[in-house]
Order: structure tokens, then C-alpha cells, then sequence
């Protein structure tokens, strides 16, 4: 059946679109823009009233926990919450378990994502054998097999001479590498920020050299081995100034934040609340604010979700205890309209940093609003707000620490390829 | 409203020392004061606490200080159930909400929590039944309030002039429960001046940000000081690379004849136990004029009452 989105803000920046229109789209093909009345007969009527019609958000981190973690989320239960979220592609970190180092494994997950019919999943292979220390993963198998880029999301390398060959080895095949930089020892028992919070409620910290001290030595190398490379998640604004520094002397890198580290800080975390409980850590205000500034300027290609679904049980412990990272596919809007709101970054940066920059770090055609293209867009309507509660949460993971807040932006309908959700009343 | 204070402004539970006024800090030290009599005087126990049910919930090894609560709570008259979980036990799959959830069948009015994590008294607190009671005996680095209102205590005792005093904590702040607690309480109480010794690998990055004077030269750091407070040195510190060995460690941060004689002639030693003899403090030290280590213990014993009193609301001073 066709569907017509009627008086909907039309807004994709990288086409110079901002206007009110219509779209006329079947599952799979998008047939005409503001259309002739007599192709809409017949079509199904979602009326926007002012909705935008945006280009569908691109997260560069989420996990799905399988293989491996099936009690906490699955890849149908993430695909389907992120699509519904108006996220419509989803990049999978290669930390599973067992994690992706393997065709195996890859066909698996990508197979998964297929029949989940949700949005598309992207998969970073491991940069090396079982992300450990010893051996190159088998990189050109791996992107045969359907990897989008290699990587060490979540468990850094700290043998730097294996790093070194696996971004020449990389280099090689022009494989593109995701780098989350963070030292292996220093902090590795930390669940905090190394700061004044961290000093007052005796937990373990994390100091910023932990992120600096890997972000300087991995720059190094990648300016060495010329491998194309995305730094994920950075925190601290040290690391900001040195991805800007980089940058600057011409290396071509990108990089993003998570957005949780964009909207909270080190005081976010009392008292004891696990839910802020993240890796990389809630970092001190002057961090916060420099990532924002990195983010409105460019700096920081793109701001990801870095969604870590759990069950609940493995937040309901003693703050140390528990494990890190929280959900956040249903807050990725949410959030990224409340930071237009509160004029951090322009309507269309927030467009641009979490829909077309991470598509640009990913090697993603750019979704495009003209005929014939493949429907790969969200209608928002922006104007409402909705109460973030673990009953109104679509991912399997509770884990928020927005729980409570008032986030602007419901989403009526969103659409990648073929797959289309429409919610219930639009 | 504070987890720890109701709006009446009386102690729920004691988890930190941290946000509890200096009014409800002065008021258990008076009740101590009033109930030091009983708490040396073994064979005689006050009925405050008749019917109502104690539990030590030890997480964590440690006689010494479960026995003084066992003590205190046996001296006010109530009934007493010691429970020791080794930190195995956790990891036998029990969760600690599925441990929380077995005792409070069992009824107990009031919880005593030692546990290696920090928060961890925090978090069996916010699932706690309505009208149990938690008092943290030490949880991971976070806190340790009884022992810092004896050590208050104990200091009041002998130096009652907060505002003129010099204190310096010595040690392994970093990881130490004791001292987080034992700052924030004497900040709170108005000691004039708070000092941090030790060496950088020891001490919390942004002490001074908390008005701590920050010395990394024990000998200067003791220079005129009031009070000193010697911390434990845990043996695995020397696995973390933090100190390189105990010989070196008691030579740079070893509390001495000689060192102690650059404070305050008349200043007092503590230690919240148990020592280390000639690792942080030298044994002459330790068992010399100055020394009130013992004297801390028997304190504990009161304070630990007044406190228990406080949390279960029974007024001392109707019962005395």
C-alpha cells in the first residue's frame, strides 16, 4: 500500500531542502514528492501538521547483545526499537560474545538482522583475533563476509607494536578502522571519573589520560600507517582539542561522542546511580561543554547513542558492581532535539551529526528526498514531548538515565527500504 | 529530603557523614558522653533497645569491629544476629537484594553493613523494607561514619577546642574508608585545620578542592599538628605499584619517635586499627604516652550506642 505523508516539514540540509510538503512512498520506493492528486488515490494519509520529515538517524554505536548476552536484548528486539526510534541504520561494535572475528559469526548477526526487519544493522569486525593482543583478525575475510570496518570498540589493544600492524595491515586492504581510544591499565578498575566525585563517594576513577595518553599514541600510528580511521566516543575535552589538533594538520580522521557524555557530567552519578553508571565515564562539566562545542563546530564528525542494553539485575547492585552503559536507542531523538532546544547545535547540525556524518564515516550514500530513492527517513513530531519510563522504553534495556526527564519528539513514522513503522494513531 | 535524614531532621540510617548537620553529629557525640558509663561498665545494660533486633551483616571479615557493634547493640538490650557472608557467597549467585530479601523475613529493625563495594550501604538502604534501619560499618572506600565519630569522639575528649586544632591524616587516603569519613566529620564539627600526608600514589587527586591542605612530606605536613591519624597500609598496595616497598614506606611515611616530636608537644596519636607495626607506625609510637589507640576502641563502643539509640529512636536521656 502507498503511503502520504501530508504538510510535513521537509527537511534534508544536504539537499537544501525546508519546506513544507507532501511525500508519496510505497515499502522499498519513495514515488513522488509533493504528488499530482491523482497518484494519491488510494494511499494511506499520514497527516504530519508540521511534523519534520528528517533523513532517518545513523547510530555509529550500538549494541544488540548477540551473540552472547540474549537475556539483556536481541538483534530483533534493538533492530525494531532503533527503527521505531526513527534510527534506521545501527552499527554493531564487534565485542560480542563470541565477538566478530569470524565469517561465522558476521553472517550470523547480519542474517539476524535481515529476517528482524527492523533497521539496518552495520557490523564492525574485530581488529584482531578474539580482540586480543597476539594475532591480526582476518580482515579481508571479514569485510568479504559483510563487515563495514575493523575495530576495537570496547577492549583496547595495548601492545602497541599488534596495533601497529593491524592498522598497516588495514592500510593494506583499505579496510577503515574504529578506534575507541582508552589506555588498558590505567583506570582498568575504575567505574568513575578520576575527579572530585569520584574522591568524595570512593569509587574508583577513570582519569582523562586514560582516554589522552591512547588518543596521542593512536594518532600517531594512524598518521604513520595511513589507515582510514574513526575515533569513537571521545570524553574529555583534551581529547576533543586533540582530534581538533589532528584535524587541523591535515589527518583524515573523524569522530564522535556518545550522547549520554553530551547532556550529563561526574555529579550525574549520585548518589550511587548505577543507571549513569558508563564507559567511557561521566566526565566533569568543562568536559561536557567542550564536547558540545566540538560537536556544534565540527570537530566531532557525530554524536552516537553508544546504546548498552541490560537486564535489570545488572544494575541493581552496589554502584561498583555493576555494569557499565546505558540503553539508549529510545533518548537518541529525544535528546539530540533537546540539545536544538537549548541551542547547542542548530536544527541542522543535529541533522547532519546524527544522520549524515556518521553515513559519511560509514561510506553510506546519503538518503535523499527525490523520486525513485530508497525511503530512508523519520516524520517527528517535534512539538510533543514524552515522559522517557520503562514502560514506554521499546528496547529491551531499561537502563537510562533519563528516566523521568520530559524529551521533545515522538515519532510517527519512519521507513528504511522496504520496512516501515507507522505508529498506532498517525 | 536526604535518604539518611527525615523531615524532622532525625537520623534514618548512617551511611555517610557526608550532608548529615553539624547539629546531628554534635548530638550523637553527646549521647555518647552519656552513655560512656554503661558502655565500660560490662555487667550493666539499658533496656532502650528491648525487642528490636540488630543484624551484622559482614560482607567482609572483620571481628573487631563487628564485635563492638555486637557489644553495643547487647548493651541496650537487644537482640543480636550476626551473619558473615565471605565475599564468596556473592559469587555463589546469590544476589544481595535476594540476601537483603531472606533477612528482612527474619524481621530485624535495624541493618549493620560492612561490604567491600562502595555505595554499598546506600544501595541496601534504597531496597530496604519501610522502617528498617542500615547503618554502614564501613562500605568499600566510601565510608566508615562510626569509626569517624569515635575518632571525633576521642578527640573532643582530649582537645574540646575544635576550632584551634591541627589534624592530619596519614596514609593511604586513596582507599582508605576512614579518611573520607574522618574529613568529612571533622570538617563538619569545625576542626580548624585538615592536613592529607602521604605520597601522590596515595592520596585522591582533588583534595585540596575539599579545603585539605595537602602534604606530600610527612615531615612537614606534622609540623605543629594537634592530632595525627595514622591509616592502615593495605599489603596489596605494593601489587598496584602504589608503593614500592614497606621498608621504604615506613622510612618516608612511618610515624616515628622522631617524627611525632615535630608536632605539638602535647599532641595525640590515633589509629583506627589494626596497625601495622613498623610499616605506617613504629611500635614505640604505637604503644607510647601519646598514643590514645585504645582508647579509640573503647570509645567505639559508645558512640556505636549512641548511634544505634539514635537510628531506632530510643531517647538516652529519659532512659538513663
Amino acid at each position: 500500500m502507498n503511503l502520504l505523508i501530508r504538510g510535513a516539514r521537509l527537511r534534508f540540509p544536504n539537499q537544501d531542502i525546508d519546506r513544507v510538503g507532501d511525500v508519496l512512498f510505497a515499502p522499498g520506493c519513495i514515488i513522488a514528492i509533493d504528488p499530482p492528486e491523482a497518484l494519491t488515490d488510494g494511499a494511506h494519509v499520514v497527516q504530519a501538521r508540521g511534523a519534520w520529515l528528517i533523513p532517518g538517524l545513523c547510530d555509529l554505536a550500538a549494541r544488540l547483545r548477540e551473540p552472547g548476552a540474549t537475556h539483556k536484548a536481541d538483534i530483533r528486539s534493538e533492530a525494531t526499537a532503533a527503527l521505531i526510534n526513527g534510527i534506521t541504520h545501527l552499527t554493531l561494535p564487534p565485542d560480542t560474545d563470541p565477538v566478530v572475528d569470524t565469517t561465522a559469526v558476521t553472517e550470523l548477526i547480519l542474517r539476524r538482522a535481515r529476517e528482524a526487519r527492523g533497521a539496518t544493522v552495520h557490523v564492525i569486525g574485530a581488529l584482531t583475533r578474539g580482540m586480543g593482543e597476539e594475532t591480526l583478525a582476518e580482515l579481508g575475510t571479514l569485510r568479504t563476509a559483510g563487515c563495514i570496518a575493523a575495530g576495537n570498540i570496547g577492549r583496547p589493544i595495548g601492545n602497541n607494536n599488534v596495533l601497529r600492524r593491524a592498522l598497516q595491515y588495514a592500510a593494506s586492504l583499505d579496510v577503515p578502522v574504529h578506534l575507541q581510544s582508552m589506555d588498558p591499565w590505567i583506570g582498568a578498575d575504575g567505574v568513575a571519573h578520576e575527579g572530585r566525585v569520584a574522591a568524595l563517594q570512593g569509587l574508583a576513577g577513570i582519569p582523562e589520560t586514560a582516554e589522552t595518553l591512547a588518543l596521542a599514541r593512536d594518532l600517531m600510528l594512524v598518521e604513520e600507517t595511513g589507515v582510514r580511521a574513526h575515533f569513537g566516543r571521545v570524553s574529555t575535552a583534551r581529547g576533543a582539542a586533540m582530534i581538533g589538533a589532528a584535524k587541523a594538520r591535515g589527518l583524515p580522521i573523524t569522530a564522535d561522542a556518545a550522547m549520554p557524555n553530551l547532556l550529563l557530567n561526574e555529579n550525574d552519578i549520585l548518589p550511587f546511580r548505577s543507571a549513569a553508571h558508563l564507559w567511557p565515564p561521566l566526565r566533569t562539566s568543562t568536559d561536557r561543554d567542550a564536547l558540545r562545542s566540538a560537536l556544534a563546530d565540527g570537530t566531532l564528525d557525530a554524536v552516537c547513542s553508544d546504546h548498552q542494553p541490560h537486564d535489570a539485575d545488572a544494575k541493581l547492585k552496589p554502584f561498583p558492581a555493576t555494569e557499565p552503559g546505558a540503553s539508549g536507542l529510545d533518548t537518541f531523538i529525544g535528546l539530540g532535539l533537546n540539545l536544538v532546544a537549548n541551542r547547542v547545535l542548530t536544527a541542522e547540525q543535529w541533522i547532519d551529526r546524527a544522520a549524515h556524518a556518521p553515513r559519511r564515516v560509514l561510506g553510506l550514500p546519503a538518503p535523499l528526498l527525490v523520486p525513485d530513492a530508497l525511503p530512508d527517513f523519520a516524520l517527528i513530531d517535534v512539538d510533543t514531548e514524552r515522559l522517557i519510563e520503562p514502560t514506554t522504553m521499546t528496547s529491551r534495556g531499561k537502563n537510562s538515565p533519563f528516566l523521568g526527564w520530559r524529551l521533545p519528539g515522538v515519532v510517527l513514522l519512519a521507513a528504511i527500504g522496504d520496512r516501515v513503522y507507522l505508529r498506532g494513531d498517525a | 529530603m536526604s535518604l539518611q535524614i527525615d523531615a524532622d531532621g532525625r537520623l534514618r540510617h548512617l551511611l555517610t557523614i557526608d550532608g548529615i548537620p553539624k547539629r546531628n553529629l554534635t548530638e550523637i557525640l553527646d549521647q555518647a558522653d552519656a552513655l560512656r558509663s554503661v558502655a565500660l561498665r560490662g555487667n550493666k545494660k539499658l533496656p532502650l533497645l528491648r525487642g528490636r533486633t540488630v543484624c551484622n551483616l559482614f560482607f567482609e571479615p572483620s571481628t573487631r569491629t563487628r564485635t563492638t557493634f555486637e557489644l553495643a547493640a547487647e548493651r541496650l538490650s537487644a537482640d543480636v544476629i550476626n551473619i558473615d557472608i565471605g565475599s564468596s557467597s556473592t559469587s555463589k549467585g546469590e544476589s544481595l537484594l535476594d540476601t537483603l530479601a531472606t533477612l528482612e523475613a527474619m524481621h530485624c529493625d535495624l541493618f549493620v553493613v560492612r561490604h567491600p563495594d562502595s555505595g554499598a550501604a546506600h544501595f541496601i538502604a534504597e531496597h530496604a523494607k519501610e522502617g528498617v534501619a542500615v547503618l554502614n560499618a564501613g562500605d568499600g572506600r566510601h565510608a566508615h561514619p562510626t569509626q569517624a565519630l569515635l575518632d571525633a569522639y576521642t578527640i573532643r575528649r582530649h582537645k574540646p577546642h575544635f576550632e584551634t586544632l591541627t589534624v592530619a591524616l596519614v596514609g593511604d587516603l586513596l582507599h582508605s574508608r576512614v579518611a573520607r569519613s574522618g574529613l568529612t566529620c571533622l570538617g563538619t564539627l569545625g576542626i580548624g585545620e585538615l592536613r592529607a600526608i602521604g605520597p601522590r600514589t596515595l592520596l585522591p587527586p582533588t583534595l585540596d578542592e575539599l579545603g585539605v591542605r595537602v602534604f606530600t612530606d610527612f615531615n612537614q605536613g606534622i609540623a605543629d599538628c594537634d592530632v595525627v591519624i595514622m591509616l592502615r597500609l593495605q599489603k596489596e598496595r605494593m601489587r598496584g605499584a602504589l608503593v614500592p616497598s614497606e621498608s621504604e614506606y615506613f622510612k618516608r611515611y612511618g610515624l616515628t619517635e622522631e617524627r611525632l616530636g615535630r608536632a605539638k608537644p602535647d599532641a595525640i596519636v590515633m589509629h583506627p586499627g589494626p596497625m601495622n607495626r613498623g610499616v605506617e607506625i613504629a611500635s614505640e609510637v604505637a604503644d607510647g604516652p601519646q598514643s590514645v589507640i585504645l582508647e579509640q576502641v573503647s570509645n567505639g563502643l559508645a558512640v556505636r550506642m549512641a548511634v544505634m539509640s539514635q537510628i531506632l529512636g530510643a531517647a538516652v536521656k529519659e532512659a538513663t
